[in-house]
């Protein structure tokens, strides 16, 4: 047990400082990590229990909280949730007693418009590889289209995207 | 226009807020915040409770934006040590987390008691892939404004070493924004 909490630890605190523009951008290392090197569950468990996460209300990332419980129970709630909030709280609360220097400088807008390209990169690797391990039969696939074009041609809140996608999957059509 | 009818100014510094108003406010952020907390934060920390003029909203959401983590996660952290030191943030920040870490693990197990009635899964299956199209757009919408070629490269090489390899992301990151960073600061002017 102290082996998987030490292994969860050292997961979601590397994650915690690697997640530059947002949650969505390590889901495909969390997804490597608890799939193929733990091998904790398969990678539709990982899909299903980030569409979980993401039918929650809260920020972006409660699918660690997820993991946490799923892999060690409530102390790996606590461990999982420490390591990926705790070192990026650490380094906003540094950050922020030198950041009225900080920026303006000319740096700050290199680091940060450099980091564009890997967010778009990344994030597009997360939709793939949720969409690949979600997507196992024709019509989950169309349901991944639908809702992607509804989302990006429209503003309909995405709760009620995700309700429609799960009625349309509890209709059962096309599933086996 | 009278004064009780004239839209407030930022003449007037309201109280900095306590412990348990941080703790509170970021716990109803929480509860309410759902995809996408951000709009909620600034209704709550700049219009409802006036914790920080807009200007000052803005300037704590560059830094939060900057820095690795989520946004609203860091926002709550800097807003809490701002107005209360360490103590602040750590209770800005369970606050926020207290309510969702709660109701995801509720899901949780209510998934894992129901998975094997097909019913469930149908529908666990359906809102995987509600999920997974809304990453679809989401990805799509971030992409459409990359326009340096450069850009282009680094982001396409980053999803094959990701997505494709199934690298680590440390070093791919490393790799990647380092060269991204030279490229930026070549081509800038």
């Amino acid at each position: 047990m102290t082996a998987v909490l030490l292994a969860l630890a050292a997961i979601f605190a590397e994650l915690s400082l690697l997640a530059f523009g947002g949650g969505n951008t390590i889901l495909p290392e969390m997804q490597r990590q608890v799939v193929d090197v733990h091998h904790w569950m398969s990678a539709r468990d990982f899909s299903a229990m980030y569409a979980l996460a993401q039918a929650a209300p809260g920020p972006n990332m409660m699918v660690v909280t997820l993991i946490g419980w799923r892999v060690a129970g409530w102390s790996g709630v606590l461990v999982a949730s420490l390591a990926k909030f705790g070192p990026s709280s650490i380094l906003t609360g540094v950050v922020l007693q030198v950041w009225k220097r900080f920026k303006d400088h000319p740096w700050r807008r290199i680091v940060q418009q450099g980091l564009v390209p890997m967010t778009v990169g990344l994030v597009a690797a997360s939709a793939a590889l949720i969409s690949h391990a979600s997507d196992h039969e024709w019509s989950l696939a169309v349901i991944t289209a639908l809702v992607a074009l509804t989302a990006f041609t429209t503003k309909i809140h995405p709760l009620w995207l995700l309700a429609a996608g799960a009625l349309a999957g509890l209709s059962g059509i096309g599933l086996p | 226009m009278d004064a009780a009818t004239a839209p407030p100014t930022d003449v007037t510094i309201p109280e900095p807020p306590t412990i348990g108003e941080l703790f509170t406010g970021f716990l109803h952020l929480g509860l309410i915040g759902f995809g996408g907390v951000l709009p909620m934060a600034r209704r709550m920390v700049v219009e409802k409770r006036r914790w920080l003029t807009p200007a000052e909203f803005i300037d704590l959401l560059g830094l939060c934006q900057f820095l690795p983590g989520g946004n609203i996660i860091n926002l709550s952290v800097a807003i809490g040590l701002h107005f209360r030191g360490v103590a602040g943030a750590v209770a800005a920040l369970v606050g926020l987390l207290a309510a969702p870490s709660a109701i995801v693990i509720l899901l949780g197990v209510i998934y894992e008691r129901l998975k094997d009635d097909p019913r469930v899964e149908h529908l666990f299956a359906g809102l995987a892939a509600a999920a997974a199209g809304l990453l679809v757009a989401m990805a799509i919408k971030i992409a459409l404004p990359l326009r340096r070629p450069v850009g282009i490269v680094i982001a396409v090489s980053c999803f094959v070493a990701i997505a494709i390899l199934r690298l680590p992301l440390l070093p791919t990151m490393v790799v990647l924004a380092s060269l991204s960073m030279l490229a930026t600061w070549k081509f800038q002017k």
